[in-house]
């Protein structure tokens, strides 16, 4: 490996730069994917009494004696099955709509989620390299920044394909996301306030010195996490989709790879939101006791921080699934009011009680 | 009529608490499912529902006791049928002769169309026989249009026996009573 001492700084950044977004993208993010779908389907199978996909069943199962079969029960191979289906199904494209938008949609509907996971430290190092993508001091902000741009991607697809369930759903959508957003950014402020920097890591690295901010600042938290309800489309605010409603909402005209493209980019945003808050509220990927909470000096150590990370961001992404067989969709007036006169109340509310808490302690 | 909404307390408006109670219900039900495997639903192909005692699934033909061919033919079933699922032709003068003594005639053939039967049970009611029974399949199946027509011989192996009152037997008996005398009775 000594190629890679031999490069200078700037393209060994990029390489393990490189390095880390596929990794992230294609053995953590993708697999994450198609097995939140899995564990979806089978949480809501278990808490409607029923046992879930339990069929597909590949031809080399046989060969396995007790783990096949039982493997086969988990549902296993399903998500393979489904990625499967989603390449080899008829890509229709209705003779009705508005073409480049149409292709556009999908892709603007994807990469923004996938962009919110650059900064975000999934684990303290690795070796000589910080585990996170891109460690900028604007971390908070570049990611309200990208999280914005995703309605895009569900408004275009809704103009584009010029039906009415489509257009309601990215009408919707665009409100949802827009107002949510609000006290969403103004709901993590006390926390910024608190900890004195934007950069992801040092928010984890405050935590670590303390208590988590979830114990800090649990209305922030409660805020947080509705918004992130709202802003990935997720029930109780799945109005974008309603599939009661409008049939499919925004990706009702859309098929084979095209409608994975948001199924990926509504899981990613759920993944980016989970993460996001593991970051912020509850210490990243440190524990508080074992020495957990400073950087990995070994390898072993870095690898069972990227594990804790990960374990915690499943817990919450377990969490949204939950809550989504669990809660009736909201009405539209009932989302607005609230979004506008709840939560942007009650986040400002909060900004100026930790201002003068803050103030107070620090004045003496 | 006028409902009353009560206004909601604070607690109830905070939407907090009711979400706890409805994390508890879901929870519930999914530990029952997955802990304690109490599914409500069943892996059809391979668990089959056993229907009830009296349940109207598909209509087949039955033999009697002896084996013969209780359906005399009258066509009855079929002019009752009302989507006309059944088909009946009559054996006619040079026929084979019914299977049981003293029965005048059973069907050359007796076809049902299983795609437009509608398991209403009214060729069971108007059957003077007792030859025809809604009995307990309620999943058929195949793989053309013409499968789907069952004939009259997959009907009796289908219906199996009926242990009924045999009547054509017993009023043959009775004639043969008459033969001797005195009559008993």
């Amino acid at each position: 490996m000594d190629w890679i001492n031999q490069l200078n700084p700037t393209m060994q950044f990029a390489l393990f730069s490189m390095l880390k977004v596929c990794v992230v993208i294609f053995l953590a993010v993708m697999p994450i994917v198609a097995y939140a779908v899995l564990v979806e389907r089978k949480v809501s199978a278990f808490i409607q009494d029923r046992v879930g996909p339990n069929r597909a069943a590949p031809f080399f199962v046989k060969y396995l004696p007790v783990v096949g079969p039982f493997l086969v029960r988990l549902g296993i191979f399903h998500p393979l099955a489904d990625g499967l289906k989603s390449f080899l199904k008829e890509d229709f494209t209705p003779a009705h709509v508005r073409k480049v938008y149409f292709w556009l949609a999908p892709a603007i509907a994807v990469v923004p989620a996938m962009l919110a996971l650059a900064v975000i430290p999934f684990g303290s190092t690795l070796g000589a390299q910080k585990m996170v993508i891109a460690d900028l001091n604007v971390g908070i902000l570049y990611t309200f920044g990208i999280v914005s741009l995703g309605v895009y991607g569900l408004v275009l697809a809704g103009y584009a394909s010029n039906s009415k369930f489509s257009f309601l759903g990215s009408i919707r959508s665009s409100a949802q996301m827009i107002s949510y957003e609000i006290a969403m950014g103004m709901s993590v402020i006390p926390l910024f306030m608190l900890v004195g920097d934007l950069n992801l890591s040092k928010v984890i690295a405050y935590q670590a010195d303390g208590a988590w901010l979830v114990f800090k600042q649990p209305i922030a938290f409660v805020i947080f996490l509705v918004s992130a309800f709202a802003e990935t489309n997720r029930l109780p605010f799945d109005l974008p989709e309603a599939e009661t409603e409008l049939v499919g909402g925004y990706h009702t005209e859309y098929s084979s790879m095209k409608f994975a493209l948001f199924f990926i980019g509504e899981y990613t945003a759920m993944i980016a939101a989970s993460a996001m808050m593991v970051v912020l509220f509850f210490g990243g990927w440190t524990l508080p006791f074992a020495g957990l909470d400073q950087p990995a000096t070994t390898l072993v150590m870095g690898f069972a921080h990227i594990g804790i990370f990960v374990t915690k961001m499943l817990v919450l992404m377990v969490v949204f699934i939950w809550v989504r067989w669990m809660l009736p969709r909201f009405r539209y007036d009932q989302l607005m009011d609230l979004g506008w006169r709840r939560f942007v109340p009650l986040a400002l509310a909060n900004i100026v009680v930790t201002a003068v808490v803050l103030w107070a302690l620090h004045a003496k | 009529m006028i409902v009353k909404r009560a206004n909601l307390s604070f607690w109830e408006r905070l939407y907090l608490p009711a979400l706890l109670s409805g994390l508890q219900v879901t929870w519930r039900h999914f530990s029952r499912t997955f802990f304690a495997g109490k599914k409500v639903t069943m892996e059809y192909p391979e668990q089959k529902w056993v229907v009830p005692e009296g349940y109207r699934g598909a209509p087949y033909l039955v033999r009697d006791q002896s084996g013969d061919t209780k359906c005399v033919s009258c066509q009855l079933c079929e002019f009752v049928c009302p989507p006309k699922a059944i088909k009946i032709i009559p054996p006619g003068s040079s026929g084979k002769p019914a299977e049981r003594a003293n029965a005048e005639k059973m069907p050359a053939e007796f076809e049902i169309n299983m795609l437009r039967c509608i398991f209403c049970g009214f060729c069971q009611e108007v059957c003077p026989e007792e030859a025809i029974f809604l009995q307990r399949d309620y999943s058929l199946t195949g793989l053309s249009r013409g499968e789907m027509i069952y004939d009259k011989e997959k009907l009796l192996a289908l219906g199996g026996t009926h242990a009924g009152v045999q009547k054509w037997k017993h009023k043959l008996d009775e004639a043969k009573e008459q033969e001797t005398f005195p009559v008993k009775g």
